[in-house]
């Protein structure tokens, strides 16, 4: 079992570097290079805060990108090019085949992440000539922003194993702005009675919560984490994207691929 | 293949020549429709709409406002502008946005509060800025010396400004020198001690280059000012003694028993004028200079250094 899903992951990770997903870490360092040399020439006193904004920003955007993107053709693909029988045709599972997508997806914006991780290091090295104790904590942003794409991996994955990839790609889209959107959401279904204050905050549960795992502006000011925050935004992520990954196994069991 | 050779150098060559002649195209454009202003970039001036738009990375957001900011006074500034009336709006959505973006309240402040050419010549909101800064960063203890700095440089109000620097001095690990300012300004001190002792703390506090420059060329400011003041009262006691008016800074020297001909920062000697005027020989090298100017002198705007 583990080996299927280790392999179907591991061919999920070799599509997106033969599709040249890893490609956008050249538009990444140009935009680091650029903006660590330009800002100190147009602004003052925020050539550290730029870098560490940009960068974690990018590295989210450009991962929430590519999550999106790949994550919902990974289904529909393979049903369109007809090798999804081929696979289903061995002895292997579809909640295995829903998984190994998954882990494979995630290992790519893992690594994609990693890359940039350095690229953010050393635009910040050449900003700040040397580093303290308090940028290590530029790390814990990005471990929040790995947990974010596993939230939008398994998103992508749900929908895209029951819509088209174009609506995949709107929905989830979407639950990324909602998403961003949700401690708002909660505060409306505070101000809200009766009804309409359990509908809304039905939806602020359902919804991702991304604004707890951005941590960038905090980050930024070098502002500490507690240990607290980073465990249950880990089990938070975890949840999130075990409950994702399992309405998609729900679906795709019952899909009829005919 | 030859014919794929000749048709790729055709559409690179075709390529080349459109893109050249796009940017020509938008230069001649630019030359006949009215100048898009900086005050069009503002289409949102709500700060909680680009808050909420920003989709939670709102520090990037803070930091591309604070740019504009400083793009938008530098622009102004540098076209001898007077009215600044967007600046105000751009540090509200930019603190609005990052309230913890320091920079924002100790520049745009400093932006805001000066009078025109040096700044916006709005005292008023670059208090409010400081106030909305502290309310956020109440342990910054050099916020509250930006803020009596306001009142003390452009309001003259002696009794705020002694506020709010007993109000930082009891910020923790405020600098001792606030303490100091608070007394000084309760005191009503000499002007020229008192704004030393300001811009010599703002340069031993600060690791910024901008502000330390600001600082260095505000103290050689203040030196000459201080310098013109007492040679021009020597004149004055020259007069009284002798009836008549100092032929030459020598004769002046030797009356008050100088060590030498009163030099600038710069070493240059002071200017005796046949009137009795004491002027500095470059009042362009000393950016903030208010006395030792010929009559009718207008400061150069290039050399403006921000002010904190």
């Amino acid at each position: 079992m583990t080996a299927r899903i280790i392999h179907i992951a591991r061919n999920t990770f070799r599509e997106a570097v033969r599709d040249r997903v890893l490609y956008n870490l050249i538009a990444f360092a140009l935009l680091l290079s650029a903006a660590a040399i330009l800002v100190g020439q147009i602004s003052i006193g925020i050539e550290r805060l730029v870098v560490i904004n940009l960068g974690l920003t990018a590295v989210s955007l450009f991962g929430v990108v590519i999550a999106i993107f790949i994550g919902i053709g990974l289904v529909s693909k393979e049903i369109e090019k007809r090798t999804l029988y081929t696979v289903l045709s061995r002895p292997v599972r579809r909640w295995e085949f829903i998984i190994g997508k998954f882990f494979g997806l995630a290992g790519t914006l893992a690594v994609n992440t990693f890359f940039m991780a350095i690229g953010v290091f050393g635009a910040l090295l050449y900003v700040v000539h040397k580093f303290s104790a308090p940028d290590a904590l530029i790390l814990v942003a990005l471990y929040f922003i790995i947990l974010e794409f596993f939230i939008i991996c398994s998103l992508a994955l749900l929908f895209s194993s029951f819509s088209s990839p174009l609506l995949s790609a709107v929905f989830a889209f979407s639950l990324f702005v909602i998403g961003s959107f949700a401690d708002d959401l909660r505060g409306f279904a505070g101000m809200a009675h009766g009804l309409t204050r359990w509908v809304v905050t039905g939806v602020a549960y359902l919804v991702p919560n991304f604004s707890t795992l951005n941590v960038v502006n905090a980050i930024a000011h070098q502002q500490p984490l507690s240990a607290q925050l980073i465990l249950q935004n880990t089990f938070y992520a975890l949840f999130y994207t075990a409950m994702a990954l399992s309405g998609a196994v729900l679906v795709f069991e019952r899909r009829n691929l005919k | 293949m030859r014919s794929s050779g000749s048709a790729t150098v055709i559409a690179a060559f075709c390529l080349a020549v459109s893109m050249a002649a796009c940017v020509l195209v938008l230069r001649h454009i630019d030359q006949i429709r009215p100048h898009a202003t900086l005050d069009d970039a503002l289409y949102i001036s709500s700060p909680k709409i680009v808050k909420r738009a920003s989709l939670g990375f709102d520090g990037l957001m803070a930091c591309i406002y604070w740019t504009r900011a400083v793009q938008y006074f530098g622009y102004r500034h540098h076209n001898h502008e007077v009215s600044y009336n967007e600046l105000a709006p751009l540090l509200e959505i930019t603190t609005a946005l990052d309230p913890q973006l320091i920079p924002a309240y100790q520049f745009g402040a400093n932006f805001l509060a000066p009078r025109p050419p040096w700044g916006a010549g709005q005292p008023d909101r670059a208090i409010q800025l400081m106030e909305y800064g502290i309310a956020h960063n109440s342990d910054n203890w050099q916020l509250y010396y930006n803020l009596g700095f306001v009142y003390y440089t452009e309001l003259k109000d002696y009794k705020k400004a002694s506020e709010a620097f007993a109000r930082g001095a009891e910020v923790p690990n405020a600098h001792p020198f606030m303490r100091l300012l608070a007394a000084q300004m309760a005191e009503h001190a000499g002007e020229f001690s008192t704004a030393r002792m300001l811009w010599k703390a703002t340069l031993d506090t600060n690791r910024e280059t901008n502000i330390r420059q600001n600082a260095i060329e505000h103290l050689r400011s203040i030196k000459v000012d201080e310098d013109v003041t007492n040679l021009e009262a020597a004149v004055t006691r020259f007069g009284q003694r002798t009836g008549r008016l100092p032929s030459s800074m020598s004769e002046l020297a030797a009356a008050e028993h100088l060590p030498g001909i009163p030099v600038d920062p710069d070493g240059k000697p002071y200017v005796l004028t046949s009137e009795g005027r004491v002027l500095v020989q470059n009042p362009d090298d000393f950016s903030f200079i208010t006395k030792g100017t010929p009559p009718g002198y207008k400061p150069s705007a290039a050399k403006f250094h921000t002010r904190s």
